[in-house]
């Protein structure tokens, strides 16, 4: 058995772990430290999938920058108050669970009409990754979605904008009221 | 090489799974916002493993650009609950059940 499959039969039963853990927490800062978990067994993913480009960012965006940024908000609501588990709608977990396994069911029969379960990964992709896999995809991204890429900043810049206009404090509520004060 | 394409196809779609019940389950918004992420992983994985499935880098990329607009859409999503905590003092996404107040 080759080292990546023994990698890949590891850290399988962790990530599912880890998700199904996250699923039944109650207390949302341990639900976001199993997601923390998950994040990492994803990037174990992508570096036997030879992307090793992807491997740090998902490290750094998503276990650093996205991940703090939820714990930093669990944080600002305050971790002592746990969810209520009365249900309104009757037989929704029920269901719900039923709709999971019914989805798991359908992708491993297209994965076995599609490409089969004995699929290995082809030969030469380290031609396709040369001079290393970061320089290969600044190759592909910086000609062929060039445009996609330039979209996803003007993106980025709505994002902030708007997180600043929710996000912010009372705002509307206090021109009106100085509006008044300046007039009188 | 022999790294096992379809194992990791089929765990993406059991992660994505998980991450579609804890969205139908699960009434805390942020937990929810978790489950969508793991969602989005999921995707991310088998675009990956498309990706080396057929020698070609453009699954790396649009995995890249999905994890750029996870980015975006988690600064969005969270000033949303955060706004929503602000008015409603709870994050229980049964507690904005009406669309005007």
């Amino acid at each position: 058995m080759a080292a990546d499959q023994i990698a890949f039969w590891a850290f399988a039963p962790i990530s599912i772990a880890s998700a199904v853990l996250m699923l039944v927490q109650r207390n949302a800062v341990h639900a976001a430290l199993f997601l923390i978990v998950n994040l990492f067994t994803l990037a174990v993913f992508f570096l036997l999938l030879d992307a090793p480009f992807l491997f740090a960012v998902q490290i750094i965006v998503y276990a650093g920058a996205i991940m703090v940024l939820f714990l930093f908000v669990i944080m600002l609501f305050g971790v002592d108050r746990d969810e209520p588990l009365v249900e309104h709608l009757r037989g929704q977990r029920a269901l719900a669970v039923l709709l999971g396994i019914g989805l798991v069911a359908e992708v491993v029969l297209a994965v076995r009409a599609g490409i089969g379960f004995a699929a290995r990964a082809p030969d030469g992709f380290e031609l396709v990754n040369e001079g290393g896999n970061p320089k290969a995809l600044s190759h592909v991204l910086f000609s062929e979605y060039f445009l996609p890429f330039e979209v996803t900043s003007v993106l980025l810049i709505v994002a902030a904008v708007s997180a600043m206009v929710l996000a912010q404090r009372r705002a509307r509520s206090i021109e009106p009221a100085e509006a008044r004060g300046n007039g009188a | 090489m022999s790294t096992p394409i379809s194992g990791f196809i089929v765990l993406s779609g059991i992660l994505f799974a998980i991450g579609t019940a804890g969205v139908l389950v699960r009434r805390n918004a942020l937990v929810i916002f978790m489950s969508i992420e793991l969602q989005l992983n999921a995707v991310n994985l088998a675009l990956v493993a498309f990706s080396r499935m057929h020698n070609e880098l453009d699954g790396q990329i649009l995995a890249f650009f999905s994890m750029v607009v996870a980015a975006a859409e988690v600064v969005v999503g969270l000033a949303i609950i955060v706004s929503l905590y602000r008015r409603r003092r709870t994050v229980d996404v049964d507690a904005a059940a009406e669309l005007r107040w």
